[in-house]
């Protein structure tokens, strides 16, 4: 499936409300068992704030965004860095605010522009995502 | 304990080639609200864990040790059910920050055929147990 995208076009921002209840089925559905994603008192062993969502599930959600933003557009590239942890309380959740816009649309591909946030804080570094438009 | 530099070059297949089911791409596509019937684009991490894990075990390295650094995937093309998934995981660079180890990692995802259906990058930051205050 292709996309209609024109440089410059501004994408979302798309809200996601992060729980503990989710990152237990994530890594039920994804095999990612560490249990730095489950577990407080492990994850302060090793330095971390608190339970922190896999990385994996804050850069699906970037892939969920696209998908939804994009009506399914095949991606050919994804990724980022984990800057920074998305710490999730046992109580209610984090929210994760994944906005865009269009870089560039050049041979078939739309290059876009990414910024992931919690609290106010980016959680991702140089996120990309490279879709067929 | 530090992890050791001989590793870099080494290689780490995944234990078992991975077949793409329905019921796996929709427990996947359900765990992370992915729309649509696609096949997710983070669901190769499933396979890439997989080898990520081998090396883990190979080395006797705690999972709960490891944050996830960095994770871009490229895609050759779209992912589909019915496809017999194999994944090779390579150790590309080590260095310390820290106390921590940032290990930098590329995977290969191959079909039945051996074509090669998505590559990975990935970085792995080990916080050692002498490093814990």
């Amino acid at each position: 499936m292709t996309a209609q995208l024109a440089a410059g076009d501004v994408l979302g921002p798309t809200t996601f409300t992060v729980t503990r209840a989710d990152l237990v089925a994530y890594a039920d559905a994804s095999g990612d068992h560490n249990p730095i994603h489950q577990d407080e008192d492990v994850a302060r062993s090793v330095g971390l704030p608190g339970v922190i969502a896999h990385g994996m599930y804050t850069l699906a959600l970037v892939g969920r965004a696209v998908a939804e933003w994009t009506g399914g557009a095949e991606v050919v590239d994804l990724g980022a860095k984990f800057t920074s942890p998305v710490v999730v309380p046992a109580e209610g959740g984090a929210e994760v605010v994944v906005g865009g816009t269009v870089k560039s649309v050049a041979d078939g591909l739309a290059t876009l522009s990414l910024e992931v946030t919690c609290g106010g804080q980016k959680v991702l570094g140089m996120p990309k995502a490279v879709v067929r438009a | 304990m530090p992890v050791d530099s001989s590793l870099v070059g080494r290689e780490f297949p995944a234990p078992a080639p991975l077949t793409i089911t329905s019921d796996r791409v929709a427990a996947f596509a359900a765990a992370v609200g992915h729309p649509g019937a696609d096949v997710p684009p983070t669901f190769p991490i499933v396979l890439a864990f997989d080898a990520m894990q081998a090396f883990l075990d190979a080395e006797r390295i705690d999972l709960h040790r490891i944050v996830h650094g960095e994770q871009r995937f490229a895609y050759v093309r779209p992912l589909a059910v019915g496809d017999e998934l194999s994944a090779t995981l390579t150790v590309t660079g080590l260095r310390q920050i820290g106390g921590a180890d940032i290990i930098a990692t590329a995977s290969e995802l191959t079909d039945a055929t051996g074509a090669v259906v998505c590559t990975g990058k990935a970085t792995l930051v080990h916080s050692s147990a002498e490093a814990d205050q």
